[in-house]
């Protein structure tokens, strides 16, 4: 099951983080991990939320520019080896990463790594057969 | 160093110091021949016809008001050759300056042409110190730009020797100054003040033969000259032209320094309100408006300049008997002069609407961090436009930095910024900020 990401235009400058984030406040909504790409001049910035429906109005409402992109979340075990394993089966299904983003949440001795692939759907097929937990949802929201 | 005495030499006296009645006699009978040989270009005959103009009608200066106004568009809209006045045959040269789409705009010149041309640029260049004896390092791009060939013949007819270095290449343009020995530079003043800076960061301060330089191509401050001379040991003049005209030539400096003396022989300039287009007094800034009097492949009548500058007709020390006009102080539209190239905001939108069908809201901002020109393009981004992959978003910025590289021959720094951040003007938008700060 793929997961919804945010992703904002964010330009580099002081202040143009808080504004997001003072938005989500204003309306009560946790991120619950992000992941910044930032050049000189902007950024994009990649949300993971679980009403993200909602931050999206709010956030489009605040002028921000807001997208909505599928990203599969895999479980990853904390051990050496563990994601190598993992980038090991997305190569041998000439899945490639766009990007990625690693974060940790309540389970012990388990990572998630968020990627995104051209498509997901195909990567969602393509792993269903392997020894790779996709983290859907309601489980990363929880 | 700086403050050496040029000596004040005139090249043809006999029309730089001719008095003011036989030069009136002279600019009727030129207005005359204008309008008879503009009678062959379809624009000009059109409205004659319709107002009944013909030669005889010109009878004082006076009359030159009753004439139509040319502008740059009118120019574009007869791309390539509405407004040649001669067959392709009697052509001798053609030059052409930058348009706003791609196009740029032709001019022609006869033979005549062409001599008349080089004798105006060898009047500002001797009025500047140019004697026969010396080198002249020409760092105009010589090209369809009528700065390089223009100033060569000038250089040529006063019967000094030409190095055609051409731009570009500063390291090798200060190595001719220096192994060369070169007298007098030719090139626009932002130029002179970066091969200034670099002479110096290369220890060779003071160590150059150079004595002149005649800058132009864009607008420049007193302040500039006061660090160009100061940091070559030389003395810089100013000149004025512009290739719908003529190219360089139409005015320059004499050793006197108090304006630039206007070749009144060849040009009539009128300095009026840009909003009336009624004239103002001496000492008053206006648009310059321009007409030739002699020229055969592209005579041009009250053409539209958009360079605000004042008149002076107070005589002159040094014995011209022609009116000077001042530096330029800005224009009276939005075109921009970067590195000496002409820009207008629509070649940006133009560059825009290559990329993506709709033109986003977009900022031009021109800044000088050192002595030259930085351009920067702020754009607006829009829904479509972004995307969550970096890749993608730097694709589209090189995108449009490609294109309007290809519009404006220019580097220009493209910056995304975020929606509604740029002004928004109820009625015209203003598109240029231009932080160079070139009026003192």
């Amino acid at each position: 099951m793929p997961i919804k990401q945010l992703s904002l235009f964010v330009e580099n400058r002081p202040g143009s983080l808080s504004a997001v984030c003072n938005v989500l406040k204003d309306n009560n909504l946790s991120i619950r991990t992000l992941s910044l790409a930032d050049t000189q001049q902007f950024g994009i910035l990649r949300l993971l939320l679980a009403e993200y429906e909602q931050a999206r109005t709010v956030l489009e409402k605040a002028g921000f520019i807001v997208k909505v992109t599928d990203v599969l979340a895999l479980e990853v075990p904390d051990r050496p080896g563990g994601l190598a394993d993992i980038l090991t089966i997305l190569d041998k299904h000439q899945l490639s990463v766009e990007y990625m983003y690693a974060f940790t949440f309540g389970v012990a001795d388990k990572a998630v790594i968020v990627f995104r692939f051209e498509d997901p759907h195909f990567a969602i097929e393509a792993l269903q057969n392997e020894p790779i937990k996709l983290v859907k949802a309601s489980e990363l929201f929880r | 160093m700086s403050n050496f005495v040029v000596p004040n030499r005139i090249f043809d006296p006999e029309a730089e110091c001719m008095p003011s009645g036989e030069r009136v006699k002279m600019q009727i009978a030129g207005l005359r021949r204008t309008v008879e040989q503009a009678k062959k270009i379809p624009f000009y005959r059109r409205k004659f016809d319709k107002s009944g103009i013909a030669p005889e009608s010109i009878k004082s200066l006076e009359d030159l008001q009753q004439l139509p106004f040319t502008t740059k568009q009118d120019l574009r809209d007869a791309y390539p050759f509405g407004f040649f006045a001669v067959p392709r045959a009697e052509l001798a040269r053609l030059h052409a300056s930058s348009g706003t789409t791609g196009k740029p705009t032709f001019v022609g010149y006869t033979q005549k042409d062409l001599e008349i041309w080089s004798g105006l640029c060898a009047r500002f260049l001797v009025a500047g110190g140019l004697t026969a004896d010396q080198i002249v390092q020409v760092s105009f791009g010589y090209g369809l730009f009528t700065g390089g060939f223009g100033l060569h013949s000038g250089i040529e007819r006063v019967g000094a020797s030409v190095l055609p270095a051409s731009s570009g290449n500063t390291q090798r343009q200060i190595m001719l100054l220096e192994d060369v020995k070169i007298d007098t530079l030719i090139c626009t003043p932002s130029y002179a003040l970066n091969l200034a800076e670099n002479i110096t960061a290369m220890g060779k301060k003071g160590k150059l033969a150079l004595r002149y330089a005649h800058l132009g191509g864009e607008p420049w401050t007193e302040e500039m000259r006061l660090g160009i001379e100061e940091e070559l040991g030389i003395r810089a003049f100013n000149n004025y032209g512009l290739s719908e005209i003529i190219g360089p030539g139409v005015s320059g400096e004499c050793a006197v320094r108090c304006g630039m003396h206007i070749q009144e022989d060849q040009f009539m300039v009128e300095c009026l309100n840009p909003e009336t287009l009624e004239p103002v007094a001496d000492g008053e800034q206006g648009e310059l408006v321009i007409t030739s009097l002699n020229k055969e492949a592209c005579p041009i009548i009250r053409y539209r300049t958009r360079d605000l500058a004042y008149l002076d007709s107070s005589p002159c020390e040094c014995g011209r008997t022609t009116k000077r006009m001042s530096r330029i102080r800005g224009r009276s539209d939005d075109m921009m002069i970067i590195r000496g190239v002409n820009v207008f905001p629509t070649q940006i939108e133009e560059a825009l609407l290559r990329v993506d069908g709709t033109a986003p809201h977009f900022m031009i901002e021109l800044t000088r961090p050192g002595n030259l020109d930085e351009a920067a393009i702020k754009v607006e981004i829009r829904p479509q436009d972004f995307s969550d992959k970096m890749e993608a978003m730097h694709k589209m910025r090189d995108r449009i930095g490609r294109e309007v590289t290809a519009i404006t021959g220019l580097h220009f720094n493209i910056e995304l910024v975020e929606p509604n951040t740029l002004e928004r003007f109820t009625g015209k938008a203003k598109r240029v900020f231009d932080n160079r700060k070139l009026n003192d």
